[in-house]
């Protein structure tokens, strides 16, 4: 089966390419990716003009729920949604019940995976046995398993002697640590960032120097021991700075960065909605501008959904008892050109590469680039549609975002799997 | 006696459908309640204490925290009113069966109540509230957000004993980081026109309360001469996730209001505190007990405010 997809503007930032061309798939791989006009013989072609032909997103840690928390998503539902918001790869947070902490977790990730035959799936494992922090999982067994990094997910790793052995045991596998960086003892209880508004409203804060703290303990840790350490949600402006420094020391540190930390403040907090909450905490402008120029820069070369999809009704509750999380995976594209595309701090290229190389790179995954003989994950994308985000509409079993009612620029059209459409907003 | 509601004058239009804190009133509004319950004072004194202006209404009071004397304050002021009043609470309730907060009010107002009284333990409940209820919600203490009605019978406190509040130095003394009562307080007074000092232990005080319009005072001593009112917080110790000074008596000596500090203190200084106070810490019984103190005003206007809050709210909704 071949296919052309022709007409559309080809965007492959592994590749540098940012031009009109066409993009020939056969079998389930790229075949080439050819000059403007040229027109193979193909069993079928996709029309992209007016389209962005981008390699399929993929997002390094997404929320899935299952098993243990079906009632906010399942991998069937998050891979849906994933390919929704032009996610062809996702990996999967390991903090289910049973926590992804040894071999057969992670098979039946993948199993499930293979049953809903929609997006890639990555299991991510757990780096503590249950994520409580105390003593490694079966690390090398989920590296047979095909875990493609390691993370305790929202429990920060608070021991630095349990994280730098984690470090060195991962490092002999050149396996990532994806890290919530946070000291616990000053975020404990917290809601939001702490600063003028939190005092305002009576709200518990947790304080930019909770990230920055640890954050500077994993960096010394990554160059102690050598191992790659990635901060996951990256938020503040002192957290940018450190991990700017210690790259130029050629330590093996990484980040990234969400839709919702680059374009809500904490003055959103008055509302005391609990669709705000998440965790790390979003914080005040002097911090997403810091973020912004993470990104312009490369410090920052990723951005994740944090997708973290939660029912309805453990959000229907006051601030104190509603957990944290955004449901993010649907909506990132279009956020991501709200925050950065708009306002031309980053170009097409460089959003996209936040998108693909960036994240494959991170995962160590053959994806993320149109080159030859790679799979044939594409997704197409409208810059200039116009659409307004609807929570209702969602694939996701959840709806726990504070963008419902946005209107918003860039949508995904099209998202291909191993050469198949699998989702198509046109008929 | 019987009064009419051609007995009761309201200074300015009332617009307001909820009492969730004062950050968002105006001056006028503030002004207006407090005019209100000078008023009530005058129709309730000496006559009949039970008025009929609220007859058929009824009041809810949902407190999700413990407390006696605020909710005996608003069933008191509820019933004067002419209201009937039904008490929820949340031990023993259908929330401890896994109901959520919300479904609770619904179900209480879906029997018929105008009105919800609200105490909760979060910020931002009464608010969550006011988005869910056709009913009026009056937040009677949200964590340690906001307890607009406590700091209305503060003002009210002053003005009756001081005859304004414009131009006066007020200090709020002791854990602001924690307290509603403060915050409250800060609203009220700056947009009414006096200043505010916040003094405490600089782990109680939060960098950042200037930003309101305040003053920070980490030494007593030094601004009792200054202070026209001094109103002591209560420790919350209830509300502290470990220690935040070094012991009671640490507190009681550098912030604690005592003899030697009245003295120091300018002649006519008002002592008040909202309760219920901690003797020997907050202040020493010497001060509680003595001619400074206007702590049982304070009970007093506290259901006279009340009283006000309500009358407008329910006349809000059309009662």
């Amino acid at each position: 089966m071949r296919t052309l997809i022709q007409n559309g503007t080809i965007v492959d930032p592994a590749n540098g390419i940012e031009a009109r061309r066409e993009l020939l798939i056969a079998d389930g791989k790229v075949v080439e990716v050819l000059p403007q006009g040229q027109q193979p013989d193909a069993d079928r072609v996709i029309d992209a003009t007016g389209l962005l032909v981008c390699p399929g997103f993929i997002d390094v840690h997404v929320g899935v729920r299952e098993p243990g928390f079906d009632e906010d998503e399942t991998i069937a539902s998050a891979t849906a949604a994933a390919l929704a918001g032009g996610f062809t790869s996702i990996a999967a947070l390991p903090d289910t019940n049973p926590v992804v902490d040894n071999r057969g977790s992670a098979e039946f990730v993948k199993r499930q995976a293979e049953r809903a035959n929609n997006c890639r799936v990555f299991p991510l494992g757990a780096v503590t046995k249950g994520t409580r922090g105390e003593e490694l999982a079966e690390i090398g067994q989920l590296v047979e398993a095909d875990a493609v990094a390691f993370t305790d997910a929202k429990s920060p790793i608070a021991n630095a002697e349990v994280m730098r052995r984690a470090l060195e045991y991962t490092g002999m596998f050149d396996r990532p640590i994806l890290h919530h960086s946070m000291v616990p003892e000053l975020s404990d209880t917290g809601v939001m960032h702490e600063g003028f508004q939190s005092t305002r409203l009576g709200l518990r804060g947790i304080p930019a120097a909770a990230n920055d703290i640890m954050t500077g303990r994993d960096i010394a840790l990554a160059e102690l021991t050598g191992g790659r350490v990635h901060i996951m949600c990256v938020n503040t402006q002192e957290t940018v700075e450190r991990i700017r420094l210690a790259q130029g020391r050629t330590v093996a540190v990484s980040a990234d960065v969400t839709p919702h930390h680059l374009l809500l403040t904490d003055e959103v907090m008055d509302s005391f909605d609990t669709l705000f909450k998440c965790n790390p905490p979003l914080r005040s402008q002097e911090h997403i501008d810091a973020l912004i120029e993470g990104l312009k820069d490369g410090t920052i070369a990723v951005i994740s959904s944090d997708h973290q999809p939660l029912a309805i009704e453990k959000k229907d509750v006051d601030l104190d008892s509603a957990p944290f999380g955004i449901c993010g995976l649907e909506t990132t594209l279009a956020l991501c050109v709200k925050a950065l595309i708009q306002p031309a701090h980053l170009s097409w290229s460089q959003l996209v590469a936040c998108l693909t190389t960036g994240p494959a790179a991170l995962l160590g995954i053959p994806h993320g680039t149109l080159s030859p003989d790679v799979a044939a994950d594409v997704t197409l994308v409208d810059p200039i549609e116009e659409w307004t985000i609807d929570a209702a509409s969602f694939r996701s079993r959840s709806r726990n975002t504070p963008f419902n009612g946005w209107k918003v620029t860039g949508r995904v059209v099209t998202t291909i799997v191993n050469g198949e459409v699998r989702h198509s907003t046109r008929a | 006696m019987t009064e009419t509601m051609d007995d009761i004058s309201i200074t300015a239009p009332w617009q307001e459908r909820h009492l969730l804190g004062l950050e968002h009133l105006s001056a006028e509004e503030i002004a207006t309640i407090l005019d209100l319950a000078d008023q009530f004072q005058t129709l309730t004194e000496g006559g009949s204490k039970k008025l009929t202006v609220l007859n058929g209404t009824v009041v809810a009071n949902l407190f999700f925290e413990n407390s006696t004397r605020t909710k005996t304050s608003f069933n008191i002021a509820a019933r004067r009113l002419g209201a009937d009043t039904v008490d929820f609470s949340a031990s023993g309730s259908s929330l401890s069966k896994g109901e959520t907060f919300v479904d609770t009010a619904l179900t209480i107002e879906a029997m018929g109540v105008d009105l919800v009284v609200c105490r909760h333990r979060t910020p931002g409940a009464p608010h969550l509230l006011a988005r869910h209820l056709k009913a009026g919600v009056i937040n009677a203490g949200d964590g340690t957000h906001e307890h607009p009605t406590q700091a209305l019978l503060d003002m009210l406190t002053i003005r009756q004993k001081l005859g304004r509040i414009e131009g006066l130095t007020v200090a709020l003394v002791g854990d602001i980081r924690h307290s509603r009562v403060a915050r409250s307080n800060i609203h009220g007074l700056l947009k009414l026109g006096a200043r505010v000092i916040v003094c405490g232990p600089a782990t109680l005080v939060p960098r950042t309360i200037t930003q309101l319009g305040v003053e920070v005072a980490y030494n007593l001593d030094e601004i009792l001469p200054q202070v026209d009112c001094v109103n002591l917080l209560r420790v919350q110790f209830e509300r502290q996730r470990g220690a935040f000074f070094p012991s009671i008596a640490e507190y009681a000596h550098l912030f604690g209001m005592n003899g030697d500090r009245i003295r120091k203190a300018k002649d006519g200084l008002l002592v008040l505190a909202p309760g219920p106070i901690n003797r020997g810490v907050e202040l020493t019984p010497e001060v509680a007990d003595g001619p400074h103190s206007v702590i049982l005003n304070q009970v007093s206007n506290g259901l006279l405010i009340r009283m006000a809050c309500l009358y407008l709210l329910a006349k809000k909704a059309g009662k």
